[in-house]
């Protein structure tokens, strides 16, 4: 088992006839992942990469029926993106565009309420079960099947957690990066839930940014509802307040946000804390002792 | 991206914001003839810089006399404003404000902004006007009153009205902050802004409902679509570094310490400072090349980096995804040749094409120190600064 994603998901691509669109779907097939379709808007009816390509959302999945969708659309156009795969219904939408204005996605959040899907990201690496299915842009090989979670704000700091996972031998469930926007689809309690459930994670790492209060939210949750051990790094302890650093969401403001005030949180509600991101594998690895 | 006061005044009025006559000025005497022309018999002179606690730094003084104006103009215009939000060196002022005074009955406060909490636009307001905030909300939080806002609906009457009750408002003045505080929606929404605060806002002896000074920061994110904000940009405001890493598609912010740091990844960039740190030593800023960096951009990543002469040692850390691993050892051996490294450098590579890149390195004859993992970087960038200090 494994959360969200696995060998049966049927995948779509957004985007799928620009460049970025094209290299990574051709990766996630070379990779495994069922890809079955994409969509440009005007290029409906030809192939691309081996692919059928559709006007539409709507109507690709009808031909295909796809239930997830990867969304590689340039930042002015993501939001109507997101907006159409939500309106055709599909289960999973996963935003690796960065960029995104802010009132854009607090349109999209207002849009899917009530709706089915769930959308990951943006502005997020996505999320990969290893062996099994890749969505996103990842490094495949870096990955090993296992029963570690990943969960992560950031990218690259993720590739990093599962390389040194990896290097200890432990493999991963599903790695999810939930990407660091201060408004996105999904939160830390959202993937905790469904770790908590999954029979084949044992364990969960859990990469936090400065700024915003998710991880505090995330702790309380931790506390009162989750089974697992679970190792916390929280990225930016150094970063001065005040300062975007590099995401729109990793910024210290009005005392909020502080890698100190987070790191409490999580040791307070019993994660193991990684105190260094040199350590995150080993940490990981002594909890489960 | 940040503006300034007289700016925001300007996107505001263009909302029906009620302000004060007001003009800037870059000199005393201007500052004299605009205080002569808007007429009165008091005029405020306040500092343009992008930063807050100007007030307390000395840099916002009230004038009686055309002759006050000239004086508090001489004074303040150059003089390096220490805030603090501006750090211990301060900000050079180089414009002023000068706006005329009214009689203020009562102070508020009230902002818009976008509240992760609940992914909507939040209205705040508080009957503590003109002091901090952050400090309102720190010790007295009952006094702030929050209203959050359906983007499809927006900003309702009703929830104006429930704030101006909140902060204690009463007969006419009620519907004049309700148009107001809906106007402030409207421009927050309207220009991509990321917070529109106005502290104070003043009723007036006569009744009426004034912003007396305003703050503005917009998406960036936003700014493509925003030509007209894009124009109020200030260049002198903005750390000559940081605005060259922006032409350059680079994410830099100049830190403190002397080993500088270039990787790939937000995240990644700041778990790099944080382990610096951590062996002892300070990051001199955080770098993120992003994902699709090619020779150049490392080549002017290098160049950031190296102007800062604080530098005594670069680590570079870099977990290829997209990005080859190769590539990135192409571009370090080019912006090494090219710049005449003359600090330690020590390289940590992963991911995509990683041998490769570590044969690049270790074949080009340069002196390079490669690292093994996280730690390993850390270790010998901190080890290598310290041995040549």
């Amino acid at each position: 088992m494994s959360i969200l994603i696995n060998k049966d998901t049927k995948v779509i691509c957004q985007g799928i006839t620009g460049s970025v669109g094209t290299f990574h779907s051709e990766q996630a097939v070379a990779y495994g992942t069922k890809m079955v379709g994409g969509v440009t808007p005007g290029k409906g009816g030809n192939d691309h990469i081996g692919l059928p390509v559709f006007n539409t959302v709507g109507e690709a999945v009808e031909k295909t029926g796809a239930n997830a969708t990867v969304i590689y659309v340039p930042p002015p156009f993501a939001a109507d993106a997101i907006m159409e795969a939500v309106d055709a219904e599909l289960d999973l939408a996963i935003c690796i565009t960065e960029g995104i204005p802010v009132l854009d996605m607090v349109k999209v959040i207002r849009f899917m309420e009530g709706k089915k899907t769930r959308l990951i990201g943006p502005n997020c690496p996505g999320v990969i079960t290893p062996g099994e299915c890749k969505i996103g842009i990842m490094p495949g090989h870096i990955h090993k099947q296992g029963k570690i979670g990943v969960l992560s704000r950031s990218g690259t700091l993720t590739y990093e957690a599962v390389g040194q996972l990896s290097a200890l031998g432990l493999g991963q469930s599903t790695c999810v990066g939930i990407g660091g926007d201060p408004v996105n689809g999904t939160n830390f309690i959202d993937m905790l839930e469904l770790y908590n459930k999954d029979a084949d994670t044992d364990a969960v790492i859990m990469i936090g940014e400065i700024g915003g209060t998710a991880e505090e939210e995330a702790a309380e949750y931790i506390k009162r509802e989750f089974k697992k051990p679970i190792t916390a790094f929280i990225a930016g302890a150094t970063a001065p307040p005040g300062k975007r650093m590099g995401h729109a969401g990793a910024i210290i403001s009005g005392g909020q946000g502080t890698a100190e005030a987070k790191f409490a949180a999580l040791e307070a509600a019993g994660c193991s804390i990684a105190k260094s991101p040199g350590e995150l594998g080993t940490t990981l690895k002594n909890s489960l002792n | 991206m940040n503006i300034h006061e007289y700016q925001a005044k300007e996107v505001l009025r263009s909302f029906n914001i009620d302000t004060l006559k007001g003009a800037v000025a870059n000199t005393p005497d201007e500052a004299v003839a605009a205080a002569k022309e808007m007429g009165g018999s008091i005029w405020v002179v306040k500092a343009q810089i992008h930063a807050g606690g100007r007030g307390k730094g000395g840099g916002v003084k009230l004038a009686k006399t055309l002759d006050e104006v000239k004086e508090h103009a001489t004074n303040i215009i150059g003089m390096q404003l220490i805030t603090h939000q501006t750090g211990p060196e301060g900000k050079q002022v180089n414009k002023i404000f000068v706006e005329q005074g009214c009689d203020i009955e009562k102070e508020y406060y009230v902002a818009a902004l976008v509240d992760r909490a609940t992914d909507r636009v939040v209205m705040m307001a508080s009957s503590e006007g003109g002091m901090d905030i952050e400090e309102v909300a720190d010790k007295t939080p009952e006094l702030i009153h929050k209203v959050v806002v359906d983007p499809t609906s927006g900003l309702m009457p009703f929830q104006a009205r429930q704030l101006a009750f909140a902060i204690g408002m009463n007969g006419k003045v009620v519907n004049k902050a309700v148009k107001q505080f809906i106007a402030l929606y409207n421009a927050f929404v309207a220009k991509d802004c990321s917070i529109a605060e106005i502290n104070p806002l003043v009723e007036t002896k006569q009744g009426d409902v004034i912003t007396l000074d305003a703050k503005m920061n917009f998406d960036s994110n936003a700014l493509y679509r925003r030509p007209d904000i894009m124009e109020y940009r200030d260049l002198t405001e903005e750390d000559p570094a940081e605005v060259e890493a922006s032409k350059h598609d680079l994410a830099f912010i100049k830190l403190d310490g002397n080993i500088g740091c270039l990787v790939n990844g937000a995240g990644l960039a700041m778990a790099t400072m944080d382990i610096i740190k951590l062996y002892g030593s300070e990051p001199a800023n955080f770098l993120d090349v992003g994902g699709g960096a090619n020779k150049e951009k490392v080549t002017s990543a290098f160049k950031l980096i190296l102007k800062d002469p604080n530098v005594k040692g670069v680590l570079v850390n870099i977990f290829g995804g997209i990005m080859k691993c190769d590539v990135i050892a192409e571009g370090v051996i080019a912006a090494t040749k090219d710049l005449g490294l003359d600090v330690p450098l020590v390289v940590r590579l992963a991911g995509t094409n990683v041998e490769l890149g570590k044969k690049l390195l270790a074949e080009s004859g340069l002196n390079i120190i490669p690292a093994d993992d996280l730690n390993d970087a850390a270790k010998k960038i901190v080890d290598a600064v310290k041995g040549g200090a």
